[in-house]
Order: C-alpha cells, then structure tokens, then sequence
C-alpha cells in the first residue's frame, strides 16, 4: 500500500474512532438524553400549542401547527449539531483529553468531520422521535406529507449545518469559559433570519438578505412544502444547500485553523483545572 | 512488554536516522501574566517559561529535566509535542521541525501527563481503543493490542470495562502509559507521571519505563520534580530553573561538577536557592494567561 493510501486508510479509521467514541459516551449518558428529550419536546409543546389558541377553523390550524412544529423540529436539530461542534473542543477540555486528541495524527477535517458526522445521525433521531410525539400529542394530521423528500432535504442540508458548526467550534478554543454559549448565539441568529417559526418575507429586508446565505432557509422552506403540501425535493431548495455546503466547511476549517493557531500561541489548547 | 502494537505506519521512513531523536536550540516561550501583588487590572507582563534553552537527546537515551512548578518542564513537554506554538529558537525531533512538520511528529511522538486526562464514563478498554483510533489502529487490531499492552502494565483484566472514573490514581496513571506504549513512539514524553502516586504504584511506573526502554527502540524525556526517580531512571540529568536550563550532564558528572553529594546541593550550588523553596513564583491559574 502507498504511504498515500495507508494515511487514507488511517485517517478513515480516525475518523470511525470519533463516530464509536460518541457511541460509547451516548449510551453511558443515556437517561440524561432521555431527560433532554422530554424538555425538548416540552419546549416544542409551548411552541405548537399556540397554533390551537389562534382562533383559525380546523385546517388553518392544522397547517399553522405543522409549520411550526417543523420549525421547532429543526431549531432542535440544529441545537444538537451546533452543540456536538462546541463541544469538540469544550467537552474534552472538561475531560482532560484535549491535548491527547490535538497532538494525534488526525487531521482536524477528519477529526471535525466525525464529530459532525455523529451530531447529524443523532440529531435525526431526535428530531424524527421529536416530530412524530408532538404530532401525536397535539394531533396534528398531515395526511400529504412526503416524508422522504423532507428528510432528504434536512440530510443535504446538515452538511452545511457542519460547515457552520466547525465554525462555532473553535470558539471555545478562543474563549474557554464562554466560547462553548456562543455556540448558541450563532444557532439563535440564523433560525432567527431563516424564517423559523413564520416566513421570510415577513423580515426587514436586510434580514431577508442574510436568509439567503442562511442553510436553514432552504431547509425550513423545503421541509414545510414536503410535509405540508407533499412536495418532492426540489432543485430550487437543493442547489442553495449544495453550494453553501461546499463554501462553508473549507471556510469553517480555515476558520478553525486560525483559532487553534491562536490557543497554541496563547497557551490556551489545554484541559482546564 | 512484548506485545505492543504493530505501528500501522512504517515509522522508520519518517525517521532521519543521523538526526538526534530531539534537538532544541535557543526555544522560547514567553506567556502574559498579571503581577499578582499589582492587583486584578494590572497590565500583563511578559513572563518567559522557556529562556533559550539548548540540548540534545540521543536516539534510545532516557534524559530527565528536573524543576519545581512553573519551571517551564510542561512548557517544553508541550512545545515538543506540537500543543504550543514557541516564540523564537527551533525544536526539532528526528530531523523534523516540530512546528512544521507537526503531522510527521505526531506519529513519531506520544506522551503520559500528570494527570492521566481520559474520558471518566468510558472504560479502560475503550478510552485505549479510541486513542488507539486515531494511529489507524482498526476494531480488530485493538481487541487483541488492549488486553495485551493493559497486561504488559499489570491492569487487572476483569477491571477492562469499568469506568475509569471508578478506578484509583495509580490505575489510571497505569492505563494513560498503555495509551502512550499502544502507539509505539518511538520519543514519548513523560511529564511528571509518578506525581501523585503512592509509593507503590510510583515504584511499578518507574519499572515499567524502565522495561519500555529496555525493551523498545524509544527516546524517553522525563520531567520531573523528583529528583530520586530522575536519578535512577535517567543517563542524564538537566535542571530547569525558571525557564532557563542551568545544565544537562550524567548525574555523577553533575555532582562532580559542583563537588557535593546529592542533587539537592547541586541545585543549591547552581541556583543559591533550596530545591524545596521553590514554587514560591508557581504561576498561578487566575494571573497567569497559562500554566506552564
């Protein structure tokens, strides 16, 4: 095997590690994601339950309540994805495994990109547990819902989601003691300008500008039409996601790169304590 | 101590076998710090951990730098381990600069800590395996290196699946040196593993380093504060006082040198100050930007 395919290979294993690494903690922490669902899905109860007191006949409040479960779905989905990103850094700090990780022979795309890769598969699971309980609570009926073409969507956005979230996650690297928050700051301001719980044009327009570079609008915009009106996955919501995953995870590990450059300068890629 | 891992890499490529295992010349590091007496607001100072230090290591030689707190030992540990970015000078490690050539070290390279850092509600057996991940080492190669490098450290095999939160200092120390060893490193830093342990455990570290080297092609650097397990496990020792490093010489050499009979008196006769007043100008986690 060529030194090139054997550091493939390795990479490749590297990056299963950090996959089946997640696994083991996720299942030790099991009843705690078990009482974070239930709050999760609290959370989303106070949100849809307002479609029931708006006063609409029967189907307005049928369509109002799924438009904003979707969008409580995917404000969920996104808060897991953004914080497995911060906690790349922030977790194993808390740990003491921060050194040992960063002086391993893993490429930081790899590394990331394994974190990100589980915080996808695991945000789909909760965001799928999530949709279906509150639907079922509130009895919302979607009888045209083109399930596949929405998970489908959330699935190509969710590289863009990464993209953004490598982004966050060197923010603990630059703040310890707050960085890992600001995760949260970056979640917030773009479901905020991707139309989460109303439609874009309802927003300044320099608002609606900034939803145009957002992942989150095509992927809300999507996901209604598919589980509201049934629609298939359409190309005008594909190729938006598809470009900005392209841009956003070079620039998110280039972003990455600066800040992890800075922590060693400064002394700051260490555990705490 | 036979069956460590087969590297998954042909490490010997990446080695420059006429390059000395490390070579460090003029490194500098200077952190930010607050003068404590100066209160809260006072304006950072610069306060060097590494003061142009100087030395080589041979490959398969075990050299040991002694200093108290905040003497820059875990500065240097952390430069040559590719955590910290120096300020000047150049250190490189089999002919590799580390800052450079950071990808190549971190093959060549691997380290135990004070504090043995794992994740606690993960088992021994798959905090090793995880570590283990990212030298390419696949399921298959770990289910069998594991269990053997965990005996080869005297890890009790029906304790493989409990949380290392579960087990004693000493335990722990004992996996965080099958991590280092899983890898093969062919340098592997060793800052301050005994800190901490009772003499027992202390005793069954020190033995197994000594296996290691007896029985692997490895280039040990071992900081330390004790200067016993230095004298016994290391060819030569260096003092490093506030980061500048006075001298690195055999021990007998050492003690010629400044013509007293221990390694106390010889920290004395070089620094006019006892070994054990030392840490008196420790860095302090709330003034300092880092800790050394």
């Amino acid at each position: 095997m060529s030194e090139y395919a054997i550091e493939m290979r390795n990479q490749l294993v590297g990056l299963f590690g950090i996959v089946e690494r997640n696994v083991y903690l996720t299942k030790r922490y099991f009843l705690w994601d078990l009482a974070f669902m239930v709050w999760t899905i609290a959370n989303t109860l106070t949100i849809v339950f307002i479609a029931r007191s708006a006063g609409l006949h029967a189907a307005a409040e049928n369509t109002l309540a799924t438009r904003l479960l979707v969008g409580a779905t995917i404000w969920a989905f996104l808060g897991i994805i953004f914080e497995f990103m911060t906690e790349t850094v922030a977790w194993e700090r808390w740990e003491g495994t921060i050194e040992y990780t960063f002086m391993a022979p893993l490429s930081r795309l790899v590394h990331l990109f394994g974190q990100g890769a589980f915080a996808v598969l695991y945000g789909l699971i909760r965001a799928m547990i999530l949709f279906f309980a509150v639907a079922a609570f509130i009895g919302i009926h979607a009888p045209q819902a083109n399930y596949g073409a929405a998970f489908a969507l959330l699935a190509i956005g969710s590289i863009s989601f990464i993209g953004v979230g490598i982004m966050t996650s060197v923010l603990p690297l630059i703040s310890p003691e707050k960085g890992a928050q600001l995760g949260f700051v970056a979640q917030g301001v773009m479901l905020a300008v991707s139309g989460v719980y109303y439609q874009v044009s309802v927003m300044p327009e320099w608002m609606q500008w900034i939803a145009k570079i957002s992942p989150a609008t095509y992927v809300l915009r999507g996901d209604r039409n598919s589980i509201i009106h049934g629609a298939g996955l359409a190309w005008v919501d594909v190729w938006p996601l598809l470009i900005i995953a392209v841009l956003a995870t070079p620039i998110g590990l280039a972003v990455f790169r600066v800040g992890e450059r800075h922590a060693k300068k400064h002394g700051k890629l260490k555990r705490s304590g | 101590m036979s069956s460590l891992a087969t590297p998954t890499t042909d490490l010997t490529s990446r080695l420059d076998r006429n390059a000395p295992a490390v070579e460090v010349r003029d490194l500098r590091k200077t952190f930010q710090r607050r003068d404590r007496k100066a209160g809260r607001f006072a304006r950072k100072r610069p306060w060097p951990a590494l003061d142009d230090i100087t030395f080589t290591i041979a490959r398969g030689e075990c050299v040991a730098i002694l200093g108290q707190n905040g003497s820059g030992k875990s500065t240097l540990v952390r430069l040559l381990s590719t955590l910290l970015i120096d300020d000047g000078g150049e250190a490189r490690i089999f002919g590799h600069d580390v800052d450079r050539e950071a990808s190549t070290i971190r093959r060549l390279v691997n380290r135990v800590s004070v504090e043995a850092s794992f994740f606690k509600k993960m088992s021994a057996a798959e905090n090793l395996s995880y570590a283990a991940r990212f030298y390419g080492m696949t399921p298959r190669q770990t289910r069998v290196a594991v269990p053997e490098i965990l005996a080869s450290v005297g890890f009790p095999p029906e304790r493989r699946g409990e949380s290392m939160e579960h087990l004693s200092r000493g335990m722990q120390q004992k996996v965080a040196l099958a991590r280092a060893l899983l890898t093969s490193p062919v340098l592997l830093l060793l800052d301050e593993p005994t800190t901490g342990l009772d003499p027992r455990s202390k005793l069954e570290v020190q033995e197994f380093i000594r296996a290691v080297r007896s029985e692997h092609d490895a280039t040990i650097l071992l900081c330390t504060h004790d200067m016993a397990e230095a004298e016994t496990l290391a060819d030569r020792i260096g003092i490093l006082d506030r980061g500048r490093l006075l001298f690195l010489e055999p021990v007998e050499d050492v003690k010629r040198r400044f013509g007293v009979q221990t390694l106390e008196q010889a920290f004395f006769a070089a620094t006019g100050r006892e070994f054990e007043n030392e840490g008196q100008d420790d860095e302090d986690d709330e003034y300092r930007e880092v800790f050394a």
